[in-house]
């Protein structure tokens, strides 16, 4: 299926995208980031497992478990700094 | 009951915000306001500016949320928050966070509760650029305690 993959602050700099349109096999949010660390090599050292990232499906915070449908959003991020 | 939400590059004004929040609302007899502003100096370094990224979308949707948790715990009538995102210098106002109820106790309360929600939920990054370059600003671990006194767990702070 095809989603739309954000990234923001140190991911997105760190990454040079702040968007992407991607095809993807998996089922979940978890899925999809190991799949993007086998994507391309810059992916792996940014998302790897242990770094501080967040993560976002159609704009909702969520864990990794949540299932990925049809043109969904997935964002990944750093903890938030506002306020 | 009613929420407003405007995240924005341009500055505001206090009073103003304050008068159109109220305005109308014979009931209200208590108005808490929070301003946050930019300082000269974090951690022990001097800052020149900082720079204000968010996630358009999620971040009203998450503090309209936030607002909806608040008048649900408080008895409040209406509240209103104001984000600024762009680039920022010392003195600069960043967040305003204003909360009308009969009583004071409740918006003190409902304040303060939104202020420490929105400091580790809501989808907002501030890079910091100083005489040394620009970095990130990393999460504290203290502003996840604060909303732990509220009984919401925030992992927000965490390394992974």
């Amino acid at each position: 299926m095809k989603i739309s993959i954000r990234f923001f602050s140190s991911l997105r700099e760190q990454l040079g995208i702040s968007v992407l349109e991607f095809e993807t096999q998996s089922r979940d949010v978890s899925q999809l980031r190991s799949e993007l660390m086998l994507f391309q090599p810059q992916f792996a050292e940014v998302l790897a497992p242990g770094k501080a990232i967040r993560m976002a499906l159609n704009q909702v915070v969520c864990d990794g478990s949540e299932a990925l449908s049809e043109a969904c959003e997935v964002a990944f991020f750093p903890p938030v700094t506002g306020g | 009951m009613s929420f407003e939400v405007k995240i924005q590059t341009e500055d505001f004004d206090l009073s103003h915000e304050v008068a159109q929040l109220r305005s109308s609302k014979p009931q209200v007899g208590a108005v808490c306001a929070f301003v946050g502003t930019v300082r000269d100096r974090n951690e022990g370094s001097d800052v020149s500016n900082l720079e204000l990224e968010h996630y358009p979308g999620m971040t009203e949707k998450s503090i309209q949320q936030m607002m909806v948790d608040a008048h649900q715990r408080f008895d409040i009538i209406s509240s209103k928050v104001i984000h600024r995102v762009g680039v920022l210098g010392p003195l600069d106002q960043i967040v305003l966070v204003a909360v009308i109820s009969a009583h004071r106790g409740q918006s003190f309360q409902a304040c303060e509760f939104l202020m420490d929600y929105l400091k580790t939920q809501a989808p907002f990054w501030k890079k910091e650029t100083g005489p040394h370059g620009s970095h990130w600003v990393d999460a504290r671990v203290s502003d996840d305690q604060a909303l732990a006194r509220w009984g919401i767990d925030s992992r927000n702070a965490l390394v992974s």
